[in-house]
């Protein structure tokens, strides 16, 4: 019996959004259990839910799992997103590495003080046109996903990715013509597409209410 | 055939140190090649061996693995150091994250020269009230962190507390179940031997390590 999976976080992207994304393209259904005071995660704390006092927390198959990482890797490992075999999962491994790393990026963005924003956009920019999307550009040539002919976590990553930066940089695919075309093959398969529209558990872009909430839980960070 | 298992970095630990561990403690034998001038970064990006342009590069079984954790998971993955299930693998992952995420910090304060006092304090206290209480919970009733058996989670633990007991020589004074830990741990014969003299680890960073780094990368660092 599996249970239902519960997410504990804030009603924002962060960190979670990434597992949002892997449980929808799974088909799993989950709820979600808001943090929105600090009351909420000293709660968490002093149940002893949060292994390193830190959220996200997803509640699945009897677990309590902490560490986006551990998160991530046990729903791609369960629900067949991980490739079939070690060395699939080493080529899966690599490319979600460096599309998580790219989207911890942008989400340091919403916690740059004001005279640091542009400087970090433009680093953005710049590693997504250099570093990241040629790599993808490149590993799509030849197929229509990034690993052994088949949907894996790593173009889930990629599809979100993409799909952040082109809302920072509504252009900055016009010279990767197969990310592009990638895209549009992504957004059509049936549990993204259905994730995609209004009313689905996707999130936002984090705005000023979302940084003042977690402020405010995690004032002690803050000081 | 599995060939060669070669190791691309700086000669010192940074983020291959926990790559260099997990392979000795599964007698995986590697050779090194370090990079000590900006031409041999230069040479491994045209030679488009780095998939993001970074290092640690590690050479295994035909692959030119990138990504600490790609790496991490793919030498645990083969040598049964990581768990007999998904489950365990969870577990295992929980406490790996963790812990690297320490390890992070403390690299981050050798690394860098600005607010070192204060980054030194803030390590102290995670590992005293975040990190180090879960690890002595979680060996309370068992010589290892996950499923009775050896597994990464150890290999990594055993790692950081080393490396906290060189900034803090009594850190573990109240840890007793960690002490014991590291007792059994650094007696296992794969360990022991890495733990000699003359062996692939590497000691803590020095003032040349972080000026190579620097060189290597001065595209970073303008």
């Amino acid at each position: 019996m599996s249970g239902k999976v519960v997410l504990h976080y804030f009603d924002g992207r962060g960190k979670m959004e990434s597992i949002r994304w892997l449980l929808a393209t799974a088909g799993v259904e989950f709820e979600e259990v808001f943090l929105t005071k600090r009351e909420h995660y000293d709660k968490l704390l002093n149940d002893g839910a949060l292994m390193f006092q830190q959220v996200p927390l997803v509640e699945i198959d009897g677990m309590q799992l902490v560490q986006t990482k551990a998160i991530l890797n046990y729903i791609a490992g369960k629900y067949n997103l991980y490739g079939k075999d070690l060395k699939e999962r080493a080529l899966i491994d690599m490319y979600s590495e460096g599309t998580l790393d790219l989207m911890e990026l942008i989400l340091l963005l919403a916690i740059a003080p004001p005279e640091d924003k542009q400087k970090q956009l433009s680093n953005i920019e710049q590693k997504a046109k250099e570093r990241f999307m040629p790599v993808f550009e490149k590993g799509l040539a030849n197929s229509d996903f990034l690993v052994g002919n088949q949907l894996s976590r790593a173009d889930v990553h990629l599809l979100e990715a993409t799909l952040m930066l082109q809302e920072l940089f509504p252009t900055i695919l016009s010279t990767f013509p197969k990310i592009q075309a990638f895209q549009e093959r992504m957004k059509a398969l049936p549990r993204i597409s259905k994730f995609l529209q209004p009313g689905s558990a996707r999130k936002s872009p984090p705005d000023e209410n979302l940084m003042k909430t977690v402020k405010e839980v995690f004032s002690h960070l803050f000081k």
